[in-house]
C-alpha cells in the first residue's frame, strides 16, 4: 500500500510519544501529534500483521506496542476487581472485544481461571440464563462477558427474563469506542458509541467507564445496585484499550469497598397497621410470589402464617413455603379472604382479577365483596415505563413499599403484640380445616395421578411420580419450573427447602429453561445436591448447546425431557381462535408442533457427549431407566432421558 | 377433515396400549379416540382425558353423554373454545364419549408409586 511504502515518522514518534507518557492509559492523542496521526491510525490497526516489505520499508524494528505491554495489563487489575467481588464464575461465548480480560482471566495470577472460572457457553442468551438459574440458588450474581453489539444483542431477551424475574447479574460486555484506535472491520461493526442502550431499558444500571479507577468503582456500584431489591442486572462495557494496555506507571488504583446496603424495610407505623388488620381478620390469607429471597425467607413466612393461622398461596416465584405444611393452600383462598396480603406478588391485578380468553374477554373479580387488599414489595420502589412488566395496576388499602422478606421480622413482631384471644381462637378454628382439607387435597392427588396411569405417551403426573421415587432419598433440588407439567411435581413432591424450587423466567422469553437449569445445577454441585431438570422440548431446541457446556464443565444434572413434541402452548391458543371463528381445530398444529421429523433428544445429547436415554414411549421403561441415569449424576455427569409425554 | 400429523403419530403410539374398553362398544371408543385428538381435545384434557391443569378431568366417569354434547357446544370458559355442530357432529361427539368411558378407574392404593 502507499502509505506502508512511505515511511512514517508522525507515526512512529506517535508510538514513542506515548510510551514515554507511558502512564496516560490515555485515549487522548498526545499532544504535539496533531496532523499525523489521522493518517497514521488509519492503517496502524490491522487484523493481520504488516507484511514484511511494509515493515522493512517503514523501519528497521518492528512497531513496539511498549503502551500495551509495559507493565501489568489493565486487565489484570479488571480481574483483581472481579476477585475483589467473589465472582465466582464468568459465562463467556468467547468474543475478541473481551480478549484482554479473558486471558487475564485464564492465565493472570495463581487464582488463575479458579477465582474466577470461566465458563463457555455456546449462545450469549444461554449464558444470560445459567446467570439467572445460578442467581436463585447461590442469591449472588455471576458476571458475563460477552462481545459489544452481537453478543449483547444476542444476551438481551435473556436479560429481559431476568428484569422482569427480579434476579441479579452483571454483564460486562467488550467495546471499541475510540474509533481511531480500533481494528477495522469486524472490532468496527461490534463497537458502539451507546453499547447498553439496547438493554438500558431492562438492566437496573450501567456504565461505560473510561479508566482503569472508573472500571472498579463502577464495578463495585453495579454490584451493590445489582443486589439491593428489587434485584435486577446491571451491565457494564469494557473499553479494549483499557483491557489490553498496560497500567500506566504512575496510576494509583484502589478498589472500594463493598457494601452492600441493608434492603429496604416497611416502616414501623404501616407494619403495625398491617399486622391489626391481619389480627383482626375473619379469614385473611398470604399470597406469595418471590417473596423469600433467601432460606430465611421461608422460615419467617412460616411463623407468620402460624401465627396467624392462616392460607398461604404460593404463585411459586421461588419456593417461598413449604408445599406440605397444612396452611399450604390453592388460590381458591382468595375468594374466600377478607384480608389478603401479598409479599412481592408480580402481578397482583392477574391474581385477584380473572380476565378470560374468550371473545367476550370477560373481566372479573374474584375477591370477596369488601375485602381488603395489602402489598409488601420493592416494586413500589422502583418502576420503568416501556416494557409492561409491572403488570396491570391493582388497588390496594395498604401499600408498603419495602423489601418483603426484610420487613417479615418486623411484621411478625407486630403481629404478636397485636394477637388478641378471640383472634387466637379463629386462627385455631382456621388451622383445623386447613389441616382437613390439606390431606383431602394430597388424595385428591393422588387419586388424580392414577388416571392414565399406564398410558402412552406418559402421563406428566406418572413421570413426576417416577422421578419423585428416585430422588426423594437424596438431597435433591429441582432447576426447572412445573406449571407446563400441570404442576405434578409440586402436588405429589415434598419442597420444604428454599432451594429445591427457583420458580420460573419471569418473562416467558422461550430458551430460558435449559440453560436456567444448568445455572442451577451448577450452584447445586458445591453443595453436592442432585439437580433435576423436567426439560420442555420447544425450549430445549432454542440453544441446545447449554447441554454440551454441562458436560463441559462437568455439572451433574438429571435431565427428563417433557417432550410433547409441540410449542403446545401454542397449539391450545390456535385451537381457540379457530373455533371462536368456526374454522376448527384440525389445522393448529401448523406451525405449532415439532414433529416430521420428531427430534431425538438422547441423540442429540449423545452428539454433546452426554449420555442419553431414550425415547421413552413404555412409561414401564421409566423407573428403571431413572435409576440408572441418577447413578450417572451420582457420579458427577449430566444425563438426559427422553420421554414422550402428554402435553401437559 | 385432514387427520393433522401429530394425531397420526400419537394415535400410533397410543395404539400399542389402548385401555380396557367398559361400557360403550369397542368400536365406538376406538373412533372416539381417534376424534378426541383430532378435534385437539386432547391437548387441553389430556390423550386419555385424564385432566391436566389446562383442561379438567373428563375420565374415567365422564358426564352423561347428552351433558357432555351439551357442554362442549355451549361452553363460554375462559379456556375452553365452544365446538358447534358444524365443526363437531352429534355423531362424533357419541364416539369421544364411547372414548372417555372406556378409561379404566385405577386405585391409587394399587399403585406403589402413589400409596405414601
Ligand atoms: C383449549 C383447551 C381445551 C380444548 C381444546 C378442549 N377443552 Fe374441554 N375444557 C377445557 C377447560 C379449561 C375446561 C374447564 C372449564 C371450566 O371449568 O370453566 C373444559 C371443560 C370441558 C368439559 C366439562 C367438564 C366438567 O366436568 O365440567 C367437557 C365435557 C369438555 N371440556 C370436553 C371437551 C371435548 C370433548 C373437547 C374436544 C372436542 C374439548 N373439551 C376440548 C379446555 C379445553
Amino acid at each position: 500500500m502507499a502509505q506502508d511504502a512511505t515511511p512514517n515518522l508522525n507515526r512512529r514518534k506517535f508510538l514513542t510519544g506515548t510510551a514515554v507518557a507511558g502512564a496516560a492509559v490515555s485515549l487522548t492523542p498526545p499532544a504535539g501529534t496533531p496532523g499525523g496521526n489521522g493518517q497514521a491510525l488509519a492503517q496502524t490497526p490491522k487484523a493481520a500483521p504488516p507484511s514484511a516489505a511494509a515493515m522493512r520499508a517503514e523501519s528497521a524494528q518492528p512497531v513496539a506496542y511498549s503502551h500495551m505491554l509495559d507493565g501489568k495489563p489493565g486487565s489484570d487489575f479488571m480481574v483483581d476487581v472481579l476477585r475483589a467481588l467473589d465472582i465466582e464464575y464468568v459465562a463467556t461465548n468467547p468474543a475478541s472485544s473481551c480478549r484482554g480480560i479473558h486471558e487475564s482471566i485464564i492465565n493472570y495470577g495463581p487464582e488463575a481461571n479458579k477465582k474466577p472460572e470461566l465458563l463457555t457457553v455456546m449462545h450469549e442468551e444461554s449464558g444470560t440464563a445459567m446467570a439467572h438459574g445460578y442467581a436463585k440458588v447461590t442469591g449472588k450474581p455471576m458476571a458475563l462477558l460477552f462481545h459489544g453489539t452481537v453478543g449483547v444483542q444476542h444476551a438481551s431477551m435473556a436479560l429481559y427474563n431476568a428484569w422482569c424475574d427480579r434476579v441479579p447479574m452483571i454483564m460486562l460486555s467488550g467495546n471499541h469506542i475510540d474509533a481511531a484506535h480500533r481494528l477495522p472491520n469486524v472490532p468496527t461493526y461490534h463497537a458502539a458509541q451507546d453499547p447498553n442502550a439496547m438493554v438500558r431499558d431492562f438492566t437496573k444500571w450501567d456504565d461505560q467507564p473510561m479508566s482503569l479507577q472508573a472500571y472498579a468503582e463502577a464495578m463495585v456500584r453495579a454490584y451493590k445496585i445489582t443486589m439491593t431489591p428489587p434485584m435486577e442486572p446491571v451491565a457494564i462495557s469494557l473499553d479494549g484499550h483499557l483491557q489490553e494496555h498496560a497500567i500506566g506507571k504512575n496510576e494509583k488504583l484502589k478498589i472500594p469497598k463493598l457494601v452492600i446496603p441493608s434492603p429496604p424495610t416497611g416502616d414501623s407505623g404501616s407494619v403495625k397497621e398491617l399486622a391489626q388488620l391481619l389480627v383482626g381478620a375473619e379469614y385473611p390469607i398470604l399470597v406469595v410470589d418471590r417473596a423469600a429471597r433467601t432460606a430465611k425467607g421461608m422460615t419467617l413466612l412460616v411463623e407468620l402464617a402460624e401465627l396467624l393461622g392462616c392460607g398461604v398461596v404460593d404463585l411459586y416465584g421461588r419456593q417461598n413455603f413449604p408445599n406440605r405444611h397444612h396452611l399450604a393452600t390453592g388460590p381458591a383462598a382468595i375468594g374466600r379472604a377478607d384480608v389478603i396480603l401479598g409479599l412481592e406478588v408480580a402481578d397482583y391485578w392477574g391474581t385477584v382479577n380473572q380476565y378470560m380468553d374468550n371473545p367476550e374477554q370477560v373481566q372479573k373479580s374474584r375477591l370477596k365483596p369488601g375485602a381488603k387488599l395489602a402489598s409488601i414489595t420493592a416494586q413500589d420502589l422502583y418502576i420503568r415505563a416501556n416494557y409492561q412488566d409491572f403488570q396491570r395496576f391493582q388497588e390496594v388499602d395498604v401499600a408498603i413499599a419495602a423489601d418483603a422478606e426484610a420487613t417479615l421480622p418486623g411484621l411478625i413482631e407486630a403481629v404478636k403484640s397485636a394477637m388478641t384471644a378471640s383472634a387466637k381462637s379463629k386462627a385455631e378454628q382456621r388451622v383445623a380445616a386447613f389441616k382437613k382439607a390439606k390431606a383431602e387435597a394430597a388424595a385428591r392427588s393422588r387419586a388424580e395421578a392414577a388416571h392414565a396411569w399406564d398410558a402412552s405417551p406418559i402421563t406428566t403426573a406418572r413421570l413426576s411420580a417416577e422421578i419423585w421415587n428416585v430422588i426423594k432419598d437424596h438431597d435433591w433440588a429441582l432447576v426447572s419450573r412445573d406449571s407446563g407439567q400441570s404442576n405434578w411435581p409440586h402436588r405429589l413432591w415434598n419442597f420444604d427447602k428454599y432451594y429445591q424450587y427457583i420458580g420460573h423466567s419471569g418473562g416467558a422469553g422461550v430458551g430460558y429453561g435449559l440453560p436456567a437449569a444448568v445455572g442451577g445445577a451448577l450452584a447445586h454441585r458445591a453443595h453436592g445436591r442432585l439437580a433435576v431438570n423436567i426439560q420442555s422440548d420447544g425450549d430445549a431446541c432454542f440453544a441446545p448447546g447449554a447441554l454440551w457446556t454441562a458436560m463441559h464443565h462437568k455439572i451433574p444434572m438429571l435431565t427428563v425431557m417433557h417432550n410433547n413434541r409441540a410449542y403446545h402452548q401454542e397449539v391450545m391458543h390456535l385451537q381457540r381462535l379457530g373455533n371462536w371463528r368456526q374454522r376448527g381445530v384440525d389445522r393448529a398444529h401448523i406451525g405449532t408442533t415439532i414433529d416430521n421429523p420428531f427430534v431425538d433428544f438422547s441423540k442429540l445429547a449423545g452428539g454433546f457427549g452426554m449420555k442419553g436415554f431414550g425415547p421413552i414411549t413404555d412409561p414401564k421403561e421409566l423407573g428403571p431407566v431413572l435409576k440408572q441415569a441418577v447413578q450417572i449424576v451420582k457420579a458427577g455427569e449430566p444425563v438426559l432421558i427422553d420421554v414422550v409425554s402428554q402435553p401437559r | 377433515m385432514n387427520l393433522p400429523t401429530i394425531s397420526a403419530a400419537a394415535i400410533a403410539s397410543i395404539a400399542c396400549t389402548v385401555l380396557g374398553v367398559g361400557g360403550a362398544s369397542a368400536a365406538d371408543a376406538k373412533k372416539g379416540q381417534q376424534l378426541f385428538i383430532t378435534y385437539g381435545c386432547y391437548a387441553c384434557h389430556g390423550y386419555n382425558g385424564q385432566g391436566a391443569n389446562v383442561g379438567v378431568k373428563l375420565a374415567p366417569d365422564p358426564m352423561a353423554a347428552d351433558a357432555l354434547a351439551n357442554y362442549i357446544r355451549n361452553s363460554a370458559s375462559a379456556m375452553m373454545p365452544p365446538y358447534s355442530e358444524k365443526l363437531v357432529s352429534n355423531a362424533d361427539v357419541a364416539d369421544i364419549h364411547a372414548w372417555l368411558a372406556s378409561q379404566p378407574k385405577l386405585d391409587p392404593k394399587n399403585i406403589p408409586l402413589l400409596k405414601e
